[in-house]
């Protein structure tokens, strides 16, 4: 099974499409432990996002990715903008010039994506940060797609060990962006950037799987 | 004389603390950049590149930041720029506007960036209850 151009289209509206329905339950989670804007800014990012896609929904993958990745860095606002921009810059280094994504395309695309925000963020696992939804999805990627299992398993096996990740957030000390002022506070809280990075994961699978 | 970009969540803090510099350096090229792209609080890295290009020109840039994201948006802007660009700007991790003020007198009297930067950064360890 392969991932065609319109498919990657779709999966960006549906990114788009998460991130608008839910925009005050991000917000709401980073009201607890940050300023209160994620899914504001999430929703103003993927809003431009959609605004510039048109023009190039023809092009290559990797073009319509790095168009992603340029609407999230200007338009977004807070630390998610370079963070998910890196990510998505990343995914349209590894599709540069594909019409058509394989199963190992995308693994290496979810990989790169990781690398690119642990560099930027500077971040490890157990801070507290969308690192910690992301980091175990692709390692349960690689783990299934080394068992032979094919694309949409691959991805479920990303999607649920993100939302592993995303829950067990919840007792940690944030130790990255403006949660981390909050200290022992922070704990009792899901982390905002794990949730909006399992929920553009499952984007991603329910387009593969409708 | 170098340059300082001033770069805060909100514009009208930026350009606040642009003016109480601008008093202690009045040749000194500051520029004030902040908010999103449409007006709410934040950071954008294309706007803050711009703002680092408008005064390329000078003999380096320093830039001051204030929270958060203001941090990352600014190092995504700096490697945007162009290769020789990059080499003469520098982040500082300096309070905002005490470095802003400090900075302006340094780069007035005609100091290296390095020399700005350091003076900027110690800023932060000034006695302000004298």
């Amino acid at each position: 099974m392969k991932v065609n151009r319109d498919q990657v289209v779709a999966m960006i509206e549906e990114m788009a499409a998460a991130m608008a329905q839910n925009k005050e339950y991000l917000t709401e989670l980073d009201s607890a432990i940050g300023d209160a804007d994620h899914g504001i800014n999430m929703d103003r990012g993927f809003r431009k996002v959609l605004e510039k896609l048109p023009p190039v929904a023809d092009k290559d993958i990797g073009t319509i990715f790095k168009n992603v990745a340029m609407s999230l860095i200007s338009a977004v606002g807070g630390a998610a903008g370079p963070l998910y921009g890196t990510f998505f810059m990343q995914f349209g280094k590894i599709a540069a010039g594909k019409e058509e994504l394989t199963a190992s395309d995308i693994g290496a695309m979810l990989a790169a994506g990781l690398e690119g925000i642990k560099q930027r963020g500077k971040a490890v696992v157990g801070e507290k940060t969308m690192v910690d939804a992301l980091e175990p999805a692709v390692e349960a990627y690689s783990a299934a797609a080394d068992a032979g299992k094919d694309l949409v398993e691959c991805l479920r096996a990303a999607v649920a060990a993100a939302e592993d990740g995303k829950k067990a957030t919840i007792p940690l000390v944030a130790k990255k962006g403006r949660a981390h002022y909050l200290g022992e506070r922070s704990v009792g809280h899901q982390d905002p950037g794990a949730t909006s990075a399992e929920l553009l994961l499952r984007a991603m699978l329910k387009v593969l799987e409708s | 004389m170098v340059g300082i970009v001033i770069i805060s969540h909100s514009l009208k803090a930026a350009e606040g603390i642009k003016e109480i510099a601008q008093q202690m350096g009045r040749e000194v090229p500051i520029v004030a950049v902040g908010g999103t792209e449409d007006g709410d609080l934040g950071t954008d890295p294309l706007a803050i590149k711009e703002a680092i290009e408008s005064i390329g020109e000078t003999d380096g840039v320093l830039l001051l930041v204030d929270l958060g994201s203001a941090v990352m948006n600014t190092q995504l802007a700096i490697d945007m720029l162009q290769d020789e660009l990059q080499k003469r700007v520098v982040l500082c991790n300096a309070p905002i506007l005490e470095g802003a003020v400090v900075a302006a007198v340094e780069a007035a009297m005609g100091h290296t960036l390095a020399q700005v930067k350091r003076a900027a950064e110690e800023a932060g360890q000034m006695e302000k209850l004298l």
